[in-house]
């Protein structure tokens, strides 16, 4: 994915973070800008199916070649489900950030911290 | 200009592969023939019982290991021509930021090869290597002289192992006297060791910013220091190539909370019999005996990084230490020292990079007082000149200088400009360099400036390589503003063209297969 | 004062005057006057290169070097035979001159003799991944103990009293900055007790440390001892001597997970303790919790085969206080001695090599247990080092030169690092030690304890 895109469905994180909220649950990725920023990413280790993310807080980290970025959790909750795909093809990450490149799925602890989060517009607007 | 540079080569006027480019790399593990080999040893001398009576069997190897099979002519063939494939500092201008790429002296190689000192054994009794000791001690008081620290240590392997050894110095220092901070100050210009360092140390790294001068922001510093404050580290002048105005007060906050103040000597080069850290307030003190002492880098090692320190921190220091004390006949006497209740220990074998010192003293006789401060005058000269140099015309432009200042014995461009309005990032002109016959400056480095491009061209360097290389900054720039992907798709004349590290990163091939 | 500044003083002139300034004491008036110089440094003014060759030759010659006399001392370095090539290659300005690769394309030469350096130790130690190169020996060890408390989350360190004493001293200042503990585990019969190492093997165990051969020049059963290890999840790091790999069973079939040790038997110099290199190799899982540099093969944008440093997130220029170690070199130049002494060897001489020691140490064992007075300390089997008890003489007088004013006795005395064997000393071997130099040593100390 070559130009800039934040998709509308999502929640951002000042951190380049977004989620896709689906009920109690939610998935987390690292936005366009992130990848950007980066380059090609090389190697991506998540945490474990079972453990607990805190939102504001890095859970991961990703890699490129001469860089290292943390990851930070837009909300709290429990893992449930990892990418299993990107430890073979980590480029998922910048070609298709918001598809094959998700990151991590987690049950919300506290659904309301979505509240802070920003919409599409207003994270657009914090990258000018 | 390099005579070795490939014009048509890099003028694209050529044709598509040179020929060190045809010549593929090989491995000499492919170079390998059953049945050949290069060595001869001597025949034991003694009964040729099978290993088996002397080493019980399930101990033993049962397959050799894969080493390859060649003949000598083959083996120095095969080095020699791999060495082509480098670019080395008596061949080209190599004006790496914070590397200080210094002449290496033949003179130096050639005293550290006597037998008297390469060969002898590390663990010798001290009174059949007194001239070992006495060149180790010798060298101990001239560091010492030109830190302004009473006490020196040889033992620290490089500048990041005596960065560590400080850092444990500290630690030791404060629990001595009850107390156990928790942080270690780094500016944000920092190297990074210092922040590795601190981490193997066990202690938490704090970032104080930099100001619009480039150096250390005092309000950030002021709101940072208290008592959980164990040390500061700090590079003056720093890698942005300027000296920290500040450095007194600096100095009394972090002693005033208690703190040590530790320095890192990697750019000792600009400052030598100028001013002197131990007179700054710095506590202890790295010295990088392969920059500023002219050790030659080898390709990434060896070097050495011996330690200066004030007397609070004495008692601390590794063991063994070299002393000397009143011999017999008038002749002083020279032993290591063990019994050092308080010190921290080992932090490596035996007593350090030997070979290196002897290179190092070598080079300290060899300049001498008057020499070492005219070569850090002469440093901060090429420094500034080279920056006024590159001030003007089309650098000027689009690689201006990070701090608009005088420099110290290096200084920092930002590229940013010229990938803004050309396209080309500080990268492309680096491998464009090359092209050129330079060895491009350090990039992307200190990360506080966009787009770092940063030059130390050293003392050793004569005028017309400094012109040569402004010039061939000029002529990138001129030649970008015709077309862009010239630069971007550089170098050209190289053994190798841009490397995929992206594919060697997430697919590693780190040995010859099988 | 020697000349290796080019610059004239037309030269400064004109450079001053682009600069725009009339001297350089104007450049150095950002150093706040309060810290500047004063004074001259009181050192000596510069001397000729005749005049430092002499000073430095004179310091030389108060030495005794193995090429004066036969040495039998060891403790980790060893007199062995440099090849001429050596010399040759590691002295030519392409690979003595330039800085680490961060340029690849400009340095080709170098990586690829990193990447054929770590084939080369993969090889030797049986395991499969291997990095360009550490500082030395000992503080090989605290990389070990660093990369095993990252992958088990434990703190703990446990190694045998057989592990060079310079290696555990060294592990001992390291764990006071890691937050580590360490254990030391002692011989019984030159080898270490493999009771007390189960018992000092616990949950919170992150890496059993074990030398082979060890200190006293036994060699251990690292196979048996490593199951006690990986019995509790305790990584196990065994320091090798590398040139006794031709007929030692390599660390990697042995089931360690980090083989490392002192480089400097393959190619280096003694050079009275450094520079030298230490190697470092362990398994896939740990690739990047490795320390230091390491050259991975590629291709370039024509697809032509080249090497870059890869994985460098590991490393401190990119991960700062998060890397996986602070070291910022790989002795580069000392891994290419090792390097092309080990071609120089080749598959059959490495062997051979490794043969001869063994050989010469069992008969050399031999020939000073028949001296009155002397015995070895210990019957384990041994390959290139052993060491010797004298039950009457002191070891002290024992070395001491008979008329108090020469050499001391070439053997290295175990009472500062083993109060426990402070009646013993250590007797190492290289294929420059000939028989007749065995007799010599053999000669002395009959002399010596009559």
């Amino acid at each position: 994915m070559s130009e800039p895109s934040y998709p509308e469905d999502l929640r951002y994180h000042p951190e380049h973070d977004w989620a896709r909220i689906e009920g109690d649950e939610a998935t987390l990725g690292v936005t366009w800008y992130a990848q950007d920023s980066l380059g090609e990413v090389v190697f991506y280790e998540g945490p474990e199916v079972g453990s607990s993310v805190v939102k504001d807080e890095p859970y991961a980290e990703v890699e490129s070649v001469k860089a290292v970025s943390d990851v930070v959790a837009p909300l709290s909750g429990e893992v449930i489900e990892v990418n299993p795909d990107l430890s073979d093809a980590p480029e998922a990450v910048n070609t298709d950030p918001y598809g094959t490149g998700w990151l991590i799925r987690i049950r919300l602890s506290d659904p309301a911290e979505a509240d802070a989060l920003m919409d599409s517009a207003a994270y657009s607007a914090s990258l000018e | 200009m390099n005579p070795e540079v490939d014009t048509a080569a890099r003028d694209r006027t050529g044709p598509d592969e040179t020929p060190q480019q045809a010549d593929r790399a090989v491995t000499i593990f492919e170079k390998s023939v059953p049945g050949r080999r290069a060595c001869q040893l001597p025949g034991s001398g003694v009964e040729e019982v099978p290993l088996a009576d002397l080493i019980p069997s399930h101990l033993l190897r049962e397959e050799p290991a894969g080493l390859p099979e060649v003949s000598e002519p083959e083996i120095i063939r095969h080095y020699n021509r791999l060495s082509r494939r480098n670019f080395d500092l008596d061949t080209g201008f190599y004006p790496l930021g914070s590397c200080t790429m210094k002449y290496n002296p033949r003179l130096n190689e050639r005293v550290a090869a006597l037998p008297g000192h390469a060969r002898l054994h590390p663990a010798t009794a001290p009174g059949d290597a007194q001239g070992a000791l006495e060149l180790m001690y010798l060298l101990q008081e001239a560091l010492s002289e030109i830190c302004g620290l009473p006490h020196v240590s040889l033992q620290p392997s490089a500048g990041s192992q005596g960065e560590l050894a400080g850092l444990l110095l500290a630690r030791a220092c404060h629990a001595d006297q009850g107390r156990n901070p928790g942080k270690v100050l780094i500016p944000d210009t920092s190297h990074g060791t210092n922040p590795a360092s601190v981490s193997m140390a066990g202690y938490e790294v704090v970032k104080v910013a930099t100001d619009g001068q480039g150096g250390v922001d005092m309000e950030d510093l002021r709101a940072k220091v208290d008592e959980d404050v164990a040390c500061l580290m700090l590079t003056n002048p720093n890698t942005l190539g300027v000296f920290d105005r500040n450095i007194t007060e600096i100095a009394s906050l972090v002693h005033e909370a208690g703190g040590l103040l530790y320095y890192d000597g990697a750019n000792l080069n600009a400052i030598m019999g100028q001013c002197r850290p131990g007179d700054m307030g710095f506590d202890i003190v790295h010295v990088n005996l392969h920059k500023s002492f002219s050790q030659p880098h080898g390709g990434g090692g060896p070097g050495a990084g011996p330690i200066a320190v004030s007397d609070r921190v004495e008692p601390y220091i590794p063991r063994p230490q070299v002393v000397k004390s009143e011999g017999e006949a008038g002749r002083p006497a020279y032993d290591l020292d063990f019994d050092r209740p308080k010190s921290i220990g080992r932090l490596r074998g035996f007593q350090g990079n030997f070979g290196v010192f002897v290179r190092s003293y070598a080079y300290i006789l060899s300049l001498g007082a008057d020499g070492l401060a005219e070569a850090s005058r002469t440093a901060v000269l090429h420094a500034n000149y080279l920056k006024s140099r590159l001030a003007q015309g089309r650098a000027g432009q689009y690689l201006p200088v990070a701090f608009e200042r005088h420099c110290m014995h290096e200084f920092v461009l930002s590229g940013a400009p010229m990938k803004r309005e050309l396209g080309i990032r500080t990268l492309d002109l680096a491998k464009r360099l090359l092209d050129f016959g330079f060895h491009p400056p350090t990039v992307y480095f200190p990360l506080l400036v966009d787009e770092a491009l940063m030059v130390e061209p050293v003392e050793t360097e004569a005028k017309e390589h400094l012109d040569d290389f402004a010039e061939a900054i000029e002529s990138i720039l001129e030649e970008a503003e015709q077309d862009p992907g010239i630069a971007s798709e550089a170098p050209y004349t190289t053994p190798v063209r841009r490397l995929d590290e992206v594919g060697a990163t997430r697919r590693p091939v780190i040995r010859q297969p099988d | 004062m020697a000349g290796y500044t080019p610059t004239t003083p037309a030269d400064r002139d004109r450079m001053l005057e682009t600069i725009g300034v009339d001297s350089i004491d104007e450049l150095f008036a950002q150093i706040p006057e309060e810290v500047r110089f004063d004074r001259e440094l009181d050192l000596e003014d510069g001397l000729s290169e005749p005049e430092v060759h002499e000073r430095l030759a004179a310091m030389a010659a108060a030495n005794r070097s193995t090429e004066q006399a036969p040495s039998f001392l060891g403790a980790g370095m060893y007199d062995h035979y440099v090849p001429a090539i050596v010399d040759a290659i590691t002295q030519r300005s392409e690979f003595l001159t330039p800085y680490t690769p961060y340029q690849p394309e400009v340095s080709q030469g170098g990586l690829q003799v990193m990447f054929e350096f770590q084939t080369a130790m993969s090889e030797l130690t049986g395991l499969p991944v291997s990095n360009a190169g550490l500082y030395e020996g000992p503080s090989a060890a605290a990389s070990a103990a660093y990369l095993a408390m990252a992958a088990t989350g434990r703190t703990g360190l446990v190694a045998s009293r057989g592990v060079h004493p310079h290696s555990r001293e060294t592990l001992a200042t390291h764990a006071g900055g890691f937050g580590a503990g360490l254990t030391e585990v002692g011989l019984v019969d030159g080898l270490t007790d493999p009771g007390e190492l189960e018992a000092a093997i616990d949950e919170q165990t992150a890496v059993v440390f074990l030398q082979n051969p060890n200190f006293l020049g036994s060699v251990e059963d690292i196979a048996a001892l490593g199951e006690l290890a990986s019995a509790r999840g305790a990584l196990l790091a065994v320091a090798v001597d590398p040139m006794t790999l031709g007929v030692l069973k390599p660390p990697g079939e042995c089931g360690a997970d980090i083989a490392f040790g002192e480089g400097q038997p393959l190619g280096n110099r003694l050079d009275f303790g450094g520079p030298s290199f230490g190697f470092f190799c362990a398994r896939e899982e740990n690739i990047r919790r490795m320390p230091g540099r390491i050259a991975g093969e590629t291709t370039d944008l024509d697809g032509r085969r080249g090497f870059v440093l890869t994985l460098q997130t590991r490393e401190q220029h990119i991960r700062r206080e998060k890397a996986t170690s602070n070291i910022c070199t790989a002795q580069a130049l000392n891994a290419l001695a090792a390097l092309v002494h080990l071609s120089w060897l080749g598959r059959e001489g490495f062997v051979e090599m490794g043969a001869l020691l063994a050989r010469r140490t069992a008969f050399a064992r031999e020939r000073l247990s028949s001296i009155e007075g002397l015995e070895p300390l210990h019957e384990a089997p041994v390959v290139r080092e052993f060491a010797m008890r004298s039950a009457g003489t002191p070891v002290a007088s024992l070395l001491a030169c008979p008329s108090g004013t020469g050499p001391s006795l070439p053997v290295y005395p175990l009472g500062r690092d083993y109060p426990e064997f402070a009646d013993s000393f250590l007797v190492a071997i290289t294929e420059q030690r000939s028989r007749d130099d065995i007799e010599w040593l053999a000669a002395m100390l009959e002399g010596a304890s009559a």
